[in-house]
Formats: structure tokens, sequence, C-alpha cells
């Protein structure tokens, strides 16, 4: 794919979502061993910690439910936790529903694959076709990382400890870091993470797990806003502008 | 766990993400409703930024992983590789610890 250079502006050319998704999921790995370990802890069979991986498939709605089993909650106590921590997914999906498209059953096959990674994988990308391949390659990428990573771990290969000894917890963070920049280029995209970073951390002390980053949602009602006469439309993709 | 828990919450996780991909996404929006659509990444991946980085279960907190994100985000800003931000995120994080 040939990238068009406007004169003048050089563009923050996106990750390549391959060698991206493969660094993010070897983060994802070393977790899904934590996750493992954790769950069989908990008193999961190994066969259901890999279920769990498998077809639930969004990490911190899993070490919620296992976390409240663990400490001797309620089965509807952990899968509320769970439930709320995978309510953001909803939001993603809707949000990538322009990037995944074809038959019904690619786009329920890619719903599995809907999670913090692959949006941000996807939509760090400029032009469709290498947003579609961003939500693929990461997706496929974090599901065979973390489903491999939970396989170790609930067969008791806990060979390299906690993941935050080697700061993996903040790979997440800083990865998004790194793939959150097209959102911010204009104006109602910053106004709008301005608004969901606040949301969301007002929240931590009082809502349950999960609903924060959910409420964060509400900071796109600046775009109802009508944009001004001569300023870029925000539905233009980041490096297509004059 | 039982496992008739497990097959609910696989539901109710996926329900959340065809819900949105399948359900609701794919249709034709006005355009304010679709400019809100397409903002919801911006609101939402700072916000988890956010929360991964300066909260530990229902308090704010401000440790290790604020040094290593902060040195992401310089190094994102000077536009270095991903893989780069990402080794320097964790890395800083754990050195941090390890002096801490």
């Amino acid at each position: 794919m040939a990238e068009v250079t406007p004169p003048g502006d050089e563009p923050r050319l996106p990750p390549d979502p391959v060698t991206a998704s493969i660094v993010i999921g070897l983060a994802v790995g070393a977790f899904g061993i934590s996750f493992g370990v954790l769950a069989v802890a908990s008193g999961l069979s190994p066969a259901q910690a890999s279920a769990m991986s498998l077809l639930v498939f969004t990490g911190a709605s899993q070490f919620a439910a296992v976390g409240v089993i663990g400490s001797g909650g309620s089965t509807v106590a952990a899968l509320g936790s769970a439930l709320l921590l995978a309510a953001r997914n909803g939001a993603y999906g809707l949000s990538l529903s322009d990037v995944v498209r074809g038959r019904l059953a690619t786009r329920l096959l890619a719903a599995q694959l809907v999670i913090d990674e692959s949006t941000a994988m996807a939509t760090a990308q400029h032009e469709p076709a290498a947003q579609r391949r961003g939500f693929w390659v990461a997706g496929a990428s974090v599901f065979v990382f973390w489903n491999l990573g939970t396989l170790i771990g609930a067969l008791g290969g806990d060979a390299i400890g906690r993941p935050e000894t080697f700061g993996l917890d903040a790979a997440f963070p800083a990865g998004f870091v790194a793939l959150v920049a097209p959102h911010l280029r204009n104006l109602e995209g910053r106004v709008a993470a301005a608004i969901g970073v606040t949301v969301a951390l007002l929240l931590v002390p009082v809502a349950p797990a999960g609903v924060p980053v959910l409420a964060a949602s509400v900071a796109v009602l600046v775009g109802l806003r009508t944009p001004a006469a001569g300023e870029a439309p925000p539905d233009l993709a980041p490096g297509e502008g004059p | 766990m039982s496992w008739t828990a497990i097959l609910v919450l696989a539901a109710g996780a996926y329900g959340f993400k065809v819900l949105g991909l399948v359900v609701l996404g794919g249709r034709q929006l006005p355009p304010p409703v679709a400019r809100c659509v397409a903002l919801l990444p911006a609101a939402l991946l700072p916000a988890l930024i956010a929360v991964q980085t300066l909260t530990t279960d229902d308090r704010w907190v401000i440790d290790a992983r604020a040094a290593g994100v902060g040195a992401a985000i310089v190094a994102a800003w000077r536009r270095a590789p991903f893989p780069l931000v990402i080794l320097l995120g964790a890395g800083v994080t754990a050195a941090v610890r390890a002096l801490a």
C-alpha cells in the first residue's frame, strides 16, 4: 500500500499491525499464564480455565470472575463483576462496525475478537483496509497468546512469576498510548479524550470496576456539536486531510 | 465455579460484543450520531489508559506505572517505534518498582 505524504506535513505512521500485535501478544501471554494459575488456585479445573479463555475471551472480566470466586464470593457476584467489565466491548463493537464488514458469519466470528487491543490497533490505522487488517491481526494474536498462556498457567507452568515484576501491567497502557495518537489529531477527539479521562477517574472511587471506562462513553456527545465551517470533519481519516 | 456459570459468562460477554458489532452496528446513522460513534475510541481508550495507570481497585494511585507510562508518552510523542514504546513503559515501571 502506498502512503501518500502531503507535502510539508510529515504524517505519523501507524504502527505495523503484525509487529505491534506480536509485542502486545507477548505481554498478553504473560498475563494469560497468570490467569491460568489464579483460575486453578480459585478452584477451576484446567479445562474450565481454558474454556473460559476461549469462550469468554476478555481478560479483565476473567480476572474479576475468578478473583471473586477465589476470595469466597458468590457466583452471582462473580458474574456481575465480570459482565460490568465486559460491557465496554459493546461500545467497541459499535465503533468497529464500519471496519469489520462482510458476511454475517464473518462478523459473528469477528465479534469474539472485539476487545481493547483489537479496537486500539484497528482504529490507529488510516486506511479502511489497514484498519480491517489491524483488527484481525491484533485480535488473532491476543487470542492465541491469551489461550496459550492460560493453558500453560493452568497446567502449572508458573515459571515466569508475577508479570508485574517485569512491569508488564504497564505494557498495556503504554501500548494504548502509542495507538491513540490518531484520535487526538482533531479538537473533537482531544475534547472527548479529556472528558472521558475525567469521567473515568472521578468514578473509580465510587463505581464498581468496569463502570468508569464504560461511562467515559458520554464524552462522545461532543460529536453532536455541528462542526464549524472550514473545520476538518472528524470522520475524515487522519492523514487524508488536504 | 460451575460449567453453567462459565457458559453464562461466555454468553453474556459475547452478547455485548455481538450487540455492538452486529446488532447495532452496520446501520446507516444520522450524521451527528455517526460522529458520536466515531468518537467512541477517542473517549474510551484514554479513559482505559488513565484507569490502568493511575488507579488500583477503587483508589487513585501514583506509583511506578505512572513513571513507565509517562516514559511511553514521551517516546510516542517523539515517534518512537511501537515495540520501543511498550518496552519503555514496562522497563521503566519494572525499574522504578525494583528501586522502590
